[in-house]
């Protein structure tokens, strides 16, 4: 079988295509890579379908050798990455031989790296996908995150034509964020005092951030709701617990929960959150649902339009 | 009914305050309705105890849209017959062996341990939500005569096929997993089953029965101890 051999895992190195759909009936979550930006643009600097199966690799410290001749990526957080002991660059694809050893080192700015491959990665979907959600233990290989010896199937399929990204088109990887939010669920339960305190305060990331929630810790806000029904959570929304921090549900977020939620932070910031490290400032901006939907139009007609440079290998 | 803004492609529908056999039948009625008129920009549905959370794809439709079709879809569920819902019949093996907890949920409602479990099959449970955990079904409303508090202190590991209260509901685990809740038996049926399709016995909507069987029907069923 050819792909790659997991010589050393990392932190949190886990197998994600653009997420499970469609089972939130079944209390699966959606999974997918927390940077779907970084994702994305993997698997288009390959040719790639959008959907298909690449690496997140989180916080670094990978090392795989290569079974098979092929071409890859690196995208997302940046981190020194070496092929056989030379540095290479991120965000550009090139070949890699049977024999090579790639490694992926520690996020300098950032926090999840990309790794993706021609053709994609080769895991069986359950339930529609192959993405990894850990307390689920579904996804990716056994339903875990990478473990030393493991191996990643992928076909041999090298690239004619090996293409990079601009520069300037590249995202950006910080110690802050603003990230725009669409207020709903319980906003009204908030009074203008609480959503003033809200809108206009710095959040700080504790290092209680996960796949599934990061909580932000600052000035602190609070409802009226005394006890709700448990009711279905969607991506970025913010729950706002008793202790009046509140915490964004990310990716793994169970897909019900019963606390007092102000709004839903918009996807290409819950992207941009998870790039951030514990101590890195957001704030919180309050948008409308035209003004998301014409945001998101916006991003995907500058993906689309932006195009990859060819360049040498 | 109320349709409010969720997030950027999500809308959430407040069917009433709370969750009843009515709520319930609407909410499988608006399921049904959306996903045959918005299957083209659907991403995902969440039904739970009073509401539905509808995700739809901005790359397909865009909010104005969306909220028009969601309100055709909601129209006419008033008359909704509330006996709809598959009925599943789960079934227990209740014993002190099996249900650590059947003797404090007696003691606290002054009755007999026979008497909890023959209280619990007697009623018929809807599964008013499922989430926490694959595969988990919240199962109300339970007699007021067995409803008890969580533990105090949740135990570390609950066994797959626990059946357990926890106020007003109850629920079969599908996993080993740590858990709060009283146990009063052992359900031999799988909740959940990964390598399996549709993966669950239940969906939010069914009416649910559960009925008494003995250690040696237990273990012939799979059940394990």
């Amino acid at each position: 079988m050819s792909g790659f051999i997991v010589k050393q895992p990392g932190l949190l190195s886990l197998l994600h295509d653009r997420g499970r759909y469609g089972a939130h009936k079944l209390g699966l979550t959606t999974g997918g890579p927390l940077d779907f930006v970084a994702f994305d643009w993997a698997n288009r600097l390959l040719a790639n379908d959008a959907n298909a199966t690449c690496l997140e690799v989180g916080f670094g410290g990978l090392l795989l050798e290569a079974q098979v001749d092929t071409s890859f990526v690196l995208t997302g957080a940046s981190a020194p990455c070496k092929l056989n002991g030379d540095a290479i660059k991120q965000w550009q694809t090139r070949d890699i031989q049977a024999g090579d050893q790639l490694e992926i080192g520690f996020a300098s700015a950032g926090t999840r790296i990309y790794l993706g491959v021609s053709g994609g990665f080769d895991i069986a979907p359950s339930f529609g996908s192959s993405s990894t959600v850990l307390r689920e233990k579904i996804g990716g290989l056994r339903g875990d995150k990478l473990q030393a010896g493991d191996h990643l199937p992928c076909a041999a399929a090298k690239q004619s034509q090996h293409y990079c990204l601009d520069q300037a088109d590249r995202p950006g990887y910080g110690d802050e964020a603003r990230l725009r939010v669409v207020g709903g669920y319980q906003q009204a339960a908030f009074d203008p005092i609480q959503q003033w305190r809200f809108y206009n305060s710095e959040y700080r990331l504790t290092d209680r951030c996960d796949r599934m929630g990061f909580r932000l810790e600052g000035e602190n806000v609070h409802s009226d709701m005394v006890g709700m029904l448990s009711e279905g959570i969607c991506l970025g929304a913010i729950q706002i617990p008793a202790d009046g921090q509140p915490i964004v549900l990310m990716n793994d977020r169970q897909t019900i929960g019963g606390y007092p939620k102000i709004g839903s932070v918009i996807a290409l910031d819950c992207a941009r959150l998870a790039q951030l490290s514990p101590g890195s400032r957001v704030q919180f901006e309050s948008i409308s649902i035209e003004q998301a939907h014409n945001i998101h139009c916006l991003a995907q007609s500058r993906f689309l339009r932006c195009t990859p440079q060819p360049c040498r290998a | 009914m109320k349709i409010e803004i969720a997030g950027q492609n999500a809308f959430i529908v407040y069917f009433g305050e709370q969750a009843s056999a009515t709520v319930s039948a609407q909410i499988q009625a608006a399921v049904t309705n959306i996903v045959d008129s918005m299957a083209d920009c659907l991403i995902d549905l969440v039904p739970s105890y009073a509401s539905l959370l509808v995700i739809f794809d901005l790359d397909r439709s865009e909010p104005f849209a969306v909220r028009r079709k969601l309100r055709d879809a909601l129209a006419n569920l008033d008359g909704v017959d509330t006996s709809t819902g598959e009925l599943v019949t789960l079934p227990v093996y209740y014993s002190l062996e099996s249900g650590p907890d059947l003797e404090i949920i007696a003691e606290r409602g002054n009755i007999s341990v026979e008497d909890v479990i023959d209280i619990h099959q007697q009623q018929e449970y809807r599964v008013y939500a499922i989430g926490f955990a694959p595969g988990f079904a919240y199962l109300g409303e339970v007699d007021e005569r067995i409803a008890a508090p969580r533990l105090a202190t949740p135990r570390q590991k609950v066994p797959r096929g626990a059946v357990a209260i926890a106020d007003r509901q109850t629920a079969v685990y599908p996993a080993v997993s740590p858990g709060g809740w009283n146990l009063i038996g052992l359900c031999p049926t799988r909740m959940f089953d990964p390598n399996r399709n549709p993966g669950m016995p239940v969906k939010v909507g069914d009416r649910i029965r559960f009925n008494a069987i003995t250690r040696e029907q237990f273990l012939a069923q799979g059940g394990e101890l």
